[in-house]
């Protein structure tokens, strides 16, 4: 008659067990998604963007189609720069964006995705929709002239610099991060470089007006 | 009798399996390099990207110099750096690979970064790629070509 109940206690202790370290998972994405780590990692950026209302650029996106700030509005946002003769950061990016939006589900057509390119010399409307094919087929590719891409950087506090190859040739260096913005064009939050999945996309769900 | 029919059978294990391991795994005197696999390229105007592995089970350190791969006109090592949040590319010059060290060339790190295409890196197909070490020599590799969105060896 024994043994039972001393299956029950330790069944108990393992329910216990779980049920704190769930609190615990929970407590602690809390606090670096809305709480005062999310405050404090806010706070490490160098400036925080402009909410998109206040922002003012015109570019073509890759099929050709004059777009700007006022297209993200309406629907939560996410932005990124990059440039499609970057072999390793933009296509890593891309892929992880992809990966996040296959995550999403059906949640992701809520989501504007939008890739700037900081290399308007090279990625012409047609550069980019060959580069964007290759990826998650939400993704939007918008370039413009350096003096639309220069407002849309300033904007989006976002730095970009045109750095030359030894012989021949050119690479851009750029902020890496995806920045998040809420349906009404304020900003929510950056996704850094290379972040897990496990952050990255509850960051999205903030953004999209999940709790 | 007995010794050399076993004898046999491990040789015709090894020629079976031998191929098969090449492509994960060459070895060049002290140096391993394990997982080796490159990026399909989006059109041939755009530079490409390969990774993989160097270990050295050896007691002194060796160093790569410089790589080439038959499909690109150039090929360098590329470094990545963050700086907050800036990334930045750059020749990484020699890397040296420490005695009983390892070195990963994987993405938002270092990687072989091939330029001036001649053909399109096509996925499903595989690429050679020659590693020339200070102390051990050359080698060739064949890493196969995953798609354009692949972040990993898989």
């Amino acid at each position: 008659m024994t043994p039972l109940p001393r299956m029950f206690r330790r069944a108990g202790l393992f329910a216990l067990a779980a049920v704190l370290s769930l609190t615990a998972a929970i407590g602690l994405g809390w606090w670096q998604v809305d709480g005062p780590g999310a405050e404090r990692a806010a706070g490490k950026a160098a400036a925080i963007p402009s909410p998109i209302g206040d922002m003012s650029f015109s570019m073509v996106d890759h099929e050709g189609a004059p777009v700007g700030p006022e297209d993200l509005l309406g629907r939560s946002s996410m932005v990124f720069f990059g440039f499609t003769f970057c072999p390793d950061v933009c296509p890593t990016t891309l892929a992880d964006i992809s990966g996040w939006l296959d995550d999403l589900g059906s949640d992701a057509e809520r989501l504007n995705v939008v890739f700037i390119s900081v290399d308007p010399e090279r990625d012409t409307p047609e550069a980019m929709a060959e580069y964007v094919a290759a990826f998650h087929p939400q993704i939007r590719g918008w370039t413009g002239s350096p003096e639309d891409l220069a407002q849309a950087a300033d904007a989006f506090r976002v730095t970009y610099k045109k750095v030359s190859l030894d012989d021949d040739g050119y690479t851009m260096d750029h902020t890496a991060s995806v920045i998040l913005f809420d349906a009404t064009g304020k900003f929510r939050s950056t996704i850094d470089y290379h972040e897990p999945r496990e952050i990255a996309v509850p960051k999205i769900r903030l953004a999209l007006g999940e709790r | 009798m007995k010794y050399s029919s076993i004898f046999s059978m491990v040789v015709t294990i090894f020629i079976l399996t031998g191929p098969s391991l090449a492509q994960e795994q060459a070895r060049l005197g002290d140096l391993v390099i394990e997982r080796p696999w490159a990026r399909a390229s989006i059109g041939t105007s755009r530079p490409a990207a390969a990774y993989l592995t160097i270990r050295n089970e050896g007691e002194e350190s060796d160093t790569l110099l410089a790589v080439r791969t038959p499909l690109s006109g150039k090929a360098e090592v590329h470094a990545m750096t963050n700086d907050s949040g800036v990334m930045r590319m750059g020749p990484a010059g020699p890397v040296e690979i420490p005695a009983g060290g390892e070195v990963s060339l994987a993405p938002g790190g270092l990687h072989i970064m091939m330029m001036k295409l001649q053909a399109p890196l096509v996925k499903g197909k595989s690429i050679e790629v020659t590693l020339k070490f200070e102390r051990a020599g050359e080698i060739t590799i064949t890493a196969p070509i995953y798609g354009p969105g692949a972040t990993r060896p898989e």
